[in-house]
């Protein structure tokens, strides 16, 4: 069967003399492995690999995507994607310039997980899951790993030849905690580029989780209503990414007038304290990289600039219709989808608050942490805590049932009154669009104190 | 196939292999106007084995590279988790109608139509609004064959439109849309248009509920986004033998209202949830999840039945290329016989949810619900009076449900993974700003 770098040269063959503005093919190689627990029993340990690939075609304004897994007759390939886009197209076609690009990056590996055996792997989970197991009240664990490693090269018919290669690593520990007819549970996610380090040493992790679904078969409900908000750096970085973070996606932007002006550049957001940035520049970092998935070299933009809108997210489409430059943040889940907008690593930059300032001040509020979800429709977001205290004079009291936070995104980055000094970025997780899910990216902050924000709760 | 098959019998004391192969194509409009056109052609092998009785498992979407399938296959084994079912032997299946030739013939040319036609209907009744479409049809060949003789094929057509428009007016945004699928061609698309214009007439004024507790009806959509999640996973066999699951311990007893019934139901002709078998190649049938208000069964795949020393229910279905785990083929809830009319009238303060946003991020397996309303309308003196925002609704699946106000005649499908009618509980936390 032919190989990624047999194709890539057939398809590179196989631009030439198409009748279209703009021709590229991603192929990609990899292998996978998972294994997940559910309580005291593996539940489910494999392995899989894939080979397979794309081109995608732009003619007068319209695109064509064609994905496979056969490798064989590339040309015809080529020409369905072009002849689709041609049926599209009817406008004019717009791509930001980016520079040609031939390069074989080399990957910076920390610890491979492809030279981790899997006895090791496993016997690492057995740790976790027989610590949380033997908690007492525990009822079952949840436990999911999974690593990757991807090769791909990414071509196209302005000579770009990129190749890169990632490891990929996500561990998702929990713990269902039950007593009558109540269940509770609790758990942390966490990953990392090129390192399987990241989900080494997580012992008093699992100990603390396990011991947080117990406490919160006796912990009360929040009651309903607005109020002061603490979130640490974690739970910051899922509300950065969700409530802010999409907003700054230019695809959702650059074709509609109407939301162009609510994101208009030098627009106020936040007080002056705020600062957001994204970037895939930084090492180590899930959402990182070189080039995205359109070749383009990946930079760091602010999105917020002392408190005011300074920037967003681009592929290089949505560059060229705003006329502004890319920001190499074009990204594809895998060969079976088109590069859309995303985020990579995102976080609000520190302050100068201590945890202590931020809580001192409250009499009565919500410190919410660790993260369980989100989701977002632009101007509503929701997320949720994995684990939440009430705030009472100054001080954390006691435990909550989760809790979710809801709010309109333009009233609540205002209503950021305190940044601390102590940014951590969060490595679980992934992130969904457009059916592409879940991306890898990491999101950060400081500790960070919200006002007047709305609290789901009986 | 049969060579796999062949070749890891010889190391494996069973062997089961499934293919699926499939072309989806989705013709896909962004701001008003045709956008993409793809062609998306996938083919994937997995094979499971049991090797000194723990099983291994292993895909592949490289059809020709047998030897790399079977020794990935094995090296699992040998961590595996010990196998207690016994794959099935041949046997026949239901006669379930879930191809419709009729797809494959639907044009680029008549999807890029009705797209068009969609969103013209819309944006002629609201000249601002901005919508995205998708058009998709899909062909699936599935193949299953084990070592015990067991062997079943089928394929399987679908066809789905969607449609999502946004109004914007200053920061204020308000987002309406449909998704319809089948097996047949959806060539109509009268219905969905009409769904749509209704939601955008709901919402055409602003109108704001109190925080308390306030009468609420469920629409299907609703339904969907907030008692969907914890219903799956309570009914589940896995969360039920792990005692995870609160009505683990209620098989036979009322835990609902008595107007409530609920059955996983994959055996409806032309439904893309529907099929002959599940993933292991178990014949299809209709389970019974809640007769009455009592709690009748649970669905499960072949290994969670063994351990619970039960039979598989024919929900073995494999999410995402995985090995296969208990799953709801579709969830079909038994319609009332209150309109929707009669149940709005039957509100003096109150709330329809059409869609709530995060409502599965809390304790699921608790049964507790709480999310943002994304759309959702006021009801006074029994009648719509216009859209709710920055609203919360919260509350418990099993104390909510287990004393209804009443359930609606209006059922529908929502995507293709569960027909309902509208829901509406006589007493619903809501929270607001």
């Amino acid at each position: 069967m032919v190989d990624i770098v047999t194709a890539s040269q057939q398809l590179a063959e196989a631009f030439k003399g198409q009748d279209a503005d703009y021709v590229e093919a991603r192929l990609t190689e990899g292998e996978t492995s998972h294994i997940t627990y559910r309580g005291r029993q593996l539940e489910s340990i494999g392995r899989s690999s894939a080979i397979g690939g794309n081109v995608r075609a732009l003619v007068k304004g319209g695109w064509g995507f064609v994905c496979f897994n056969d490798l064989s007759e590339l040309p015809d390939k080529v020409a369905l994607a072009v002849k689709q886009a041609q049926f599209v197209g009817k406008e004019e076609s717009q791509l930001a310039p980016a520079e040609p690009a031939v390069e074989t990056v080399p990957s910076t590996i920390a610890e491979d997980p492809a030279n981790v055996s899997l006895a090791e792997k496993k016997q690492l989970l057995d740790e976790y899951n027989d610590i949380i197991c033997r908690y007492p009240k525990i009822q079952t664990s949840m436990i999911n790993y999974s690593d990757s490693q991807r090769r791909t090269i990414f071509l196209n018919s302005a000579g770009s030849r990129i190749e890169q290669e990632r490891r990929d690593v996500a561990l998702r520990l929990a713990a269902v905690a039950a007593s009558n007819s109540e269940v509770q549970q609790a758990g942390i996610s966490l990953g990392g580029l090129n390192d399987f380090g990241a989900v080494r040493g997580l012992h008093s992790e699992a100990e603390q989780l396990a011991k947080r679904a117990v406490d919160l078969l006796s912990a009360p409900h929040v009651k309903g209503g607005e109020y002061t908000v603490v979130l640490d750096p974690i739970l910051a970085g899922v509300f950065t990414h969700e409530a802010f973070g999409h907003l700054s996606e230019a695809d959702f932007v650059y074709e509609n007038e109407q939301f162009r002006q609510i994101m208009t550049l030098g627009k106020t957001f936040g007080e002056p304290h705020l600062n957001i940035v994204d970037t895939a520049t930084l090492p180590g970092l899930r959402g990182s990289y070189k080039y995205d998935d359109e070749g383009v070299l990946a930079t760091k933009t602010y999105l917020i600039r002392e408190g005011k809108l300074v920037g967003r997210l681009h592929s290089r489409e949505t560059a060229a219709k705003m006329k502004e430059a890319p920001t190499g943040n074009a990204r594809a889940i895998s060969y079976r989808f088109p590069p859309i907008v995303r985020m990579t690593n995102t976080y609000i930059e520190p302050g100068l608050a201590s945890l202590d300032d931020i809580i001192s001040e409250i009499k009565e509020g919500v410190y919410a942490k660790n993260w369980y979800g989100g989701v977002t429709s632009m101007e509503m977001f929701t997320f949720s805590a994995g684990e939440a205290y009430m705030i009472r004079d100054g001080k954390v009291a006691e435990l909550l049932r989760p809790v979710v936070l809801t709010g309109n995104v333009f009233n609540t980055l205002k209503n950021i009154d305190a940044i601390g000094n102590d940014l951590d970025m969060n490595q679980g997780g992934g992130c969904g669009k457009g059916g592409q899910s879940p991306l890898p990216c990491s999101n950060g902050s400081p500790h960070i104190r919200i006002r007047n924000c709305l609290v789901g709760g009986r | 196939m049969e060579e796999i098959l062949n070749r890891a019998s010889k190391v494996a004391e069973e062997a089961e292999v499934f293919m699926v192969s499939s072309e989806e194509t989705p013709v896909e409009f962004e701001t008003n106007r045709l956008k993409h056109i793809q062609s998306k052609q996938s083919t994937n092998v997995a094979l499971r084995i049991v090797k000194n009785g723990r099983i291994g498992y292993a895909t592949t979407t490289r059809v020709d590279d047998i030897e790399n399938l079977i020794a990935n296959a094995v090296a699992t084994a040998e961590f595996g988790t010990t196998a207690h079912f016994t794959l099935p032997s041949l046997t026949s299946y239901p006669n379930i109608e879930v191809f419709d030739p009729d797809v494959e013939k639907v044009t680029q040319e008549r999807m890029a139509e009705l797209g068009q036609g969609m969103i013209d209907a819309l944006t002629k009744h609201t000249p601002e609004l901005i919508c995205e479409a998708a058009v998709t049809r899909i062909i699936a060949y599935v193949s299953i064959i084990n070592s015990r003789g067991g062997q079943a094929r089928y394929r399987q057509s679908a066809f789905t439109t969607a449609i999502e428009g946004q109004l914007i007016r200053d920061t204020d945004m308000l987002f309406v849309g449909e998704h319809w699928s089948s097996c047949h061609p959806l060539l109509e698309p009268g219905d969905i248009i009409r769904a749509v214009l209704q939601q955008l007439e709901w919402a055409r004024e602003q109108a704001s509920v109190p925080t308390r507790s306030l009468p609420v009806i469920f629409t299907p959509h609703g339904i969907a986004s907030a008692f969907a999640g914890p219903i799956i996973a309570a009914f589940n066999g896995k969360t039920v033998l792990e005692g995870a699951s609160p009505i683990a311990k209620k098989l036979g007893k009322g835990v609902f209202d008595k107007r409530l019934s609920l059955r996983d139901d994959p055996t409806i002709d032309y439904r893309p949830g529907s099929s002959p078998c599940d993933a292991e190649a178990v014949p299809s049938e209709a389970t019974p999840l809640i007769t009455e208000g009592t709690v009748s069964s649970f669905y499960y795949d072949l290994q969670t039945a063994a351990l619970a020393k039960t039979r598989s229910t024919g929900n073995g279905h494999r999410s995402q290329g995985g090995q296969p785990s208990p799953l709801p083929s579709a969830l079909v809830v038994t319609p009332g016989d209150a309109t929707f009319d009669d149940m709005l009238h039957d509100i003096k303060e109150g709330l329809v949810v059409e869609q709530l946003m995060g409502a599965t991020q809390g304790n699921i397996l608790g049964g507790d619900f709480s999310g943002n309303v994304l759309l959702g309308y006021k009801v006074e003196g029994g009648q719509i009076v216009g859209r709710v925002k920055d609203t919360m609704v919260a509350g418990n699946v099993y104390e909510l449900l287990k004393q209804v106000a009443a359930i609606g005649s209006d059922a529908r499908w929502v995507g293709s993974f569960l027909n309902t009618p509208s829901i509406y509980c006589p007493s619903v936390s809501v929270a607001s700003k």
